[in-house]
């Protein structure tokens, strides 16, 4: 497969939000090429939503500028822009019930003409796809039917029809269960490896270690950026971006993904009856 | 593709036989022969056949089928675009606009062309003055929402107007015009209204047909559908124009029929599948074939015409029920 060109989308000194009184973020540099792998982390409400709407063009910066690959991302025609940049939102539903290829096939309009008739080869890159993710048993079946994993999985296929460099996936993994979750981390690595850049949002740390991922944080209207993913998660700064205590703990295993893994510590302690008798 | 294009010759079949039996069915039955001799070769030993058949029955087929058509369509269309299987053509208030435009020419005692003239700039009027409602609250707000919410505002305006023009009105003449104007009737179609109104059919329904993988894509959601390419605010501008246009022209001709445009869209779901490309054309045809039939009821059920509005109302309550159940299984 010919690989297109690198993607660099970036936002220089950008204040993101609805208000120009009261932006959401401040300041904002950041610069994202289709080699990063990025996990965003922050409390809700700390401006996340708002930075992905941003990047995907849905909201203009208050002031700055926002470019992809040089060129202001608002001068893009969505068609143009879809082909860049892809998003995975939460899955959620659709008032009818269309069969999950063509769900997938919705992926491949930015490569369509103007009527959106699928071709010959917009067919042969859903099944591709499909089978990418091993998700081809499901084709036929309806999308509304599906438990909210498959659903997931689906839109992510969609996504990855457009052949976008740069993929937006918001919180990706939190409504699916713990082996889909494994399954997912894996479909992104292997994304990785295809130079597909991705920023992820994510409630769990864990998964910028499993991806070795970089991490940005949210906190204060700012944006932090950790290159590498155990300098940012860090007891310290865990503790202030979710106000509770988590260590950090090596395992010390080798292998695919990192060693380090994050563990909460609870603190109210049940009683057991081990304690009561010595 | 090639099952879907069976459907629509199906339905293409269909509407000329519902189409044919129209033209026989009546007051003056017309044989089989008697049409094929007229049609055929233009004459007939009947004096009146021509006249029953040119002046009489076959504007109103066309009349039947463009109304029932335009008004399918353009519900499919805005459930498509409002991703909401309860939405009906009137949603941005283009029927009570209508329906006030007409009140208000019959009070003024414009011609019937002037009736006409008006209810259809009353509709457009309608439709614009929600679009700007909607414009001046914003764009940070959930855009579809407030366009609803702005249409629903209109329509209560303009229903109240409708209400003032009736009360003013005198209850000898003017009052009965515009009760039976809002009932709906197809009866007194003339064949020399319908070029125009035909034209506005295809110059709205044409761009609404051509849109039928974009209304597939924003049936994500705005926010996806953007993401995924679409130029969603000039689609929906699309869809909202050439929808009112159509739903405009066809209610100037022949006042407020309703349920249409609502149950229609459903029951071609049924057969189509969800696929716009599909599913609009099919509407289209499934109109035109439903006003037809409803058509033919309302003129040979009693001996005076029961107005098509009250037809399709009474049919489409049981029809639509028995459609939710059919699709009750499986999710829109």
């Amino acid at each position: 497969m010919v690989m297109p060109p690198q993607l660099k989308i970036e936002l220089r000194n950008a204040d993101l939000g609805y208000r120009k009184e009261s932006p959401l973020l401040q300041g904002i540099d950041l610069t994202l090429t289709s080699d990063d792998t990025v996990c965003v982390l922050g409390q809700n409400g700390t401006g996340k939503t708002t930075l992905f709407k941003t990047l995907l063009g849905f909201l203009p910066p208050l002031s700055g500028s926002l470019t992809l690959n040089g060129k202001p991302l608002e001068e893009y025609r969505p068609r143009e822009r879809a082909r860049h940049i892809a998003y995975v939102p939460q899955a959620h539903h659709t008032p009818f019930p269309y069969t999950v290829s063509q769900v997938v096939l919705f992926g491949r309009t930015a490569h369509m003409g103007f009527f959106g008739t699928p071709q010959k080869k917009d067919r042969a890159a859903v099944e591709r796809i499909l089978d990418m993710l091993d998700i081809r048993h499901l084709a036929r079946r309806s999308y509304t039917e599906l438990s909210g994993g498959e659903r997931q999985m689906v839109i992510i296929a969609r996504a990855l029809a457009q052949e976008a460099r740069l993929l937006i996936l918001d919180e990706p993994a939190s409504s699916l269960d713990y082996g889909n979750q494994v399954r997912l981390l894996d479909k992104i690595r292997l994304l990785e490896e295809q130079h597909t850049g991705i920023l992820m949002a994510t409630h769990q740390p864990d998964q910028a270690f499993l991806l070795d991922a970089q991490v940005l944080m949210l906190t204060q209207r700012h944006l932090l950026r950790y290159e590498d993913p155990s300098h940012a998660l860090q007891p310290r700064i865990l503790k202030k971006i979710y106000g509770v205590d988590i260590q950090v703990v090596d395992t010390g295993l080798a292998g695919n993904g990192a060693s380090k893994v994050c563990r909460p510590v609870i603190t109210s302690s049940k009683q057991t009856s081990n304690d009561q008798t010595p | 593709m090639t099952r879907n294009s069976l459907m629509v010759s199906g339905c293409v079949l269909l509407l000329l036989v519902a189409a044919v039996f129209s033209l026989q069915n009546g007051r003056y039955p017309v044989s089989g022969t008697q049409l094929l001799a007229l049609l055929m070769d233009g004459r007939s030993e009947d004096p009146h056949l021509h006249t029953v058949i040119y002046n009489i029955r076959l504007p109103r087929i066309i009349a039947a089928i463009a109304v029932g058509g335009a008004l399918s369509l353009a519900g499919a269309a805005y459930q498509g675009m409002f991703r909401n299987p309860m939405v009906s053509p009137d949603i941005l208030g283009v029927s009570s606009g209508a329906g006030f435009g007409a009140a208000l020419a019959i009070l003024l005692s414009l011609p019937v062309a002037g009736v006409q003239a008006s209810a259809f700039a009353g509709g457009i009027l309608a439709v614009v003055l929600a679009i700007s409602i909607s414009r001046s609250i914003g764009r940070h707000h959930n855009a579809i929402l407030v366009l609803v919410l702005s249409g629903i505002i209109i329509s209560a305006l303009f229903s109240a107007l409708i209400s003032l023009a009736k009360f003013s009105a005198d209850p000898e003449n003017r009052l009965p015009a515009i009760t039976f104007w809002l009932m709906g009737s197809l009866a007194d179609i003339r064949l020399q209204e319908l070029p125009a109104v035909i034209a506005l059919v295809a110059a709205g329904s044409l761009p609404i047909l051509l849109s039928g993988w974009r209304l597939n894509v924003l049936s994500f959601g705005e926010d996806e559908a953007q993401a995924l390419g679409i130029h969603t605010s000039r689609v929906r501008m699309i869809v909202i124009g050439s929808a009112t246009l159509v739903t405009a022209s066809v209610i100037a001709l022949s006042g407020l029929i309703g349920w249409i445009g609502l149950v229609i869209p459903h029951a071609a779901r049924m057969i189509s599948g969800p696929d716009h490309r599909v599913q609009l054309p099919v509407s289209f045809l499934l109109g035109g074939i439903a006003l037809l039939v409803f058509d033919n009821i309302a003129r040979s059920v009693s001996a005076s015409e029961i107005p098509i509005g009250i037809i399709t109302a009474l049919a489409g309550a049981p029809f639509f029920i028995v459609l939710l159940k059919l699709t009750s299984r499986k999710t829109w």
